[in-house]
């Protein structure tokens, strides 16, 4: 029988793979945009399993605030991407140095 | 004994196109592995039966966020052999971040499950009386209302904010101007002639 663990262990699985593909893509601003998907859908998926197995619809409801937020943080992040790229030609996240920060 | 063979079909479709987003040459390929990741995903939400949020899963990242990557990433012409230089130098140091992360998980979900933090509610009651979108609409829109106001209220930001930072006027293309069309009157636009016949008219 499917139980809560199996779930964890998935959005677990999901959430560590994310966050080594931000490590391993410190280049690419797309991919890192791409893993941040990856770590809002395996939360996503924690918060609907629980919200299942405790018989509580708060967790479905914020599951789809975090769908919000991940809608919007796509538009303004690839949209930055795009003026980016406009002004220096490459998306190489180490070319942007303009604010020596 | 169907749901088992669907969770594990599902999980392990899901995790395999995770992995492979992130190890794919091309980037249009990873988008394509992003798209069935949320698909497999979208099953699995299913399969707890959310039903809403599985629908919202497909439609949003699949119809809108993964469409939206694959837009940008074929619009702009970038070099994407040259950002993969630093893939190699970076997986020792990636690969210990990712396993100190995992370790943490896993002691956290054994610590969670050698003692109860939580009592266990009986296996959705609330979802079984109504159906899950009943559910789900009767607490958006009463316990959860004003954060929900909100939510709209970031995405007419995130929709007025990309179209400011992208929008650029161009010098070398006419634009509409709307003042001038909707103030243009018939009698400044038209005339009114009585051309004699057979002489034809001067314009």
């Amino acid at each position: 029988m499917i139980g809560l663990a199996h779930f964890l262990t998935v959005a677990a699985i999901l959430f560590v793979i994310g966050v080594l593909g931000i490590f391993l893509n410190r280049r690419n601003v797309i991919l890192m945009l791409m893993c941040i998907e990856l770590l809002l859908l395996s939360v996503n998926i924690n918060l609907v399993a629980f919200s299942a197995f405790l018989g509580d619809m708060a967790g479905q409801v914020f599951a789809m605030f975090v769908l919000t937020v991940a809608a919007a943080e796509a538009a303004i992040g690839l949209a930055i991407m795009v003026i980016f790229f406009r002004r220096r030609g490459s998306i190489a996240i180490d070319a942007a140095d303009q604010m020596r920060g | 004994m169907i749901a088992l063979l669907a969770f594990y079909l599902f999980a392990t479709v899901t995790i395999a196109s995770a992995v492979l987003v992130i190890f794919a040459r091309n980037p249009v390929h990873s988008v394509l592995w992003l798209i069935l990741a949320f698909f497999n995903a979208a099953g699995l939400i299913l399969l707890t039966g959310a039903e809403f949020i599985a629908m919202l899963l497909v439609i949003v990242y699949v119809g809108a966020v993964a469409v939206l990557f694959l837009f940008v990433v074929m619009m702009l012409d970038v070099d994407f052999s040259s950002l993969r230089s630093g893939f190699t130098r970076n997986l020792p140091f990636g690969l210990m971040i990712a396993l100190v992360l995992l370790a943490e998980i896993v002691i956290a979900v054994g610590a969670q499950q050698a003692g109860p933090v939580l009592a266990r509610g009986a296996a959705a009651p609330a979802v079984d009386a109504v159906s899950n979108i009943e559910a789900l609409g009767t607490a958006l829109y009463t316990r959860y209302l004003i954060p929900f106001e909100l939510a709209g209220l970031i995405l007419l930001v995130a929709m007025i904010g990309a179209i400011v930072l992208t929008h650029r006027s161009r010098g070398d293309v006419r634009g509409q101007n709307a003042n001038r069309q909707i103030s243009r009157r018939p009698q400044d636009a038209t005339r009114n002639t009585r051309p004699v016949s057979g002489e034809g008219v001067t314009l």
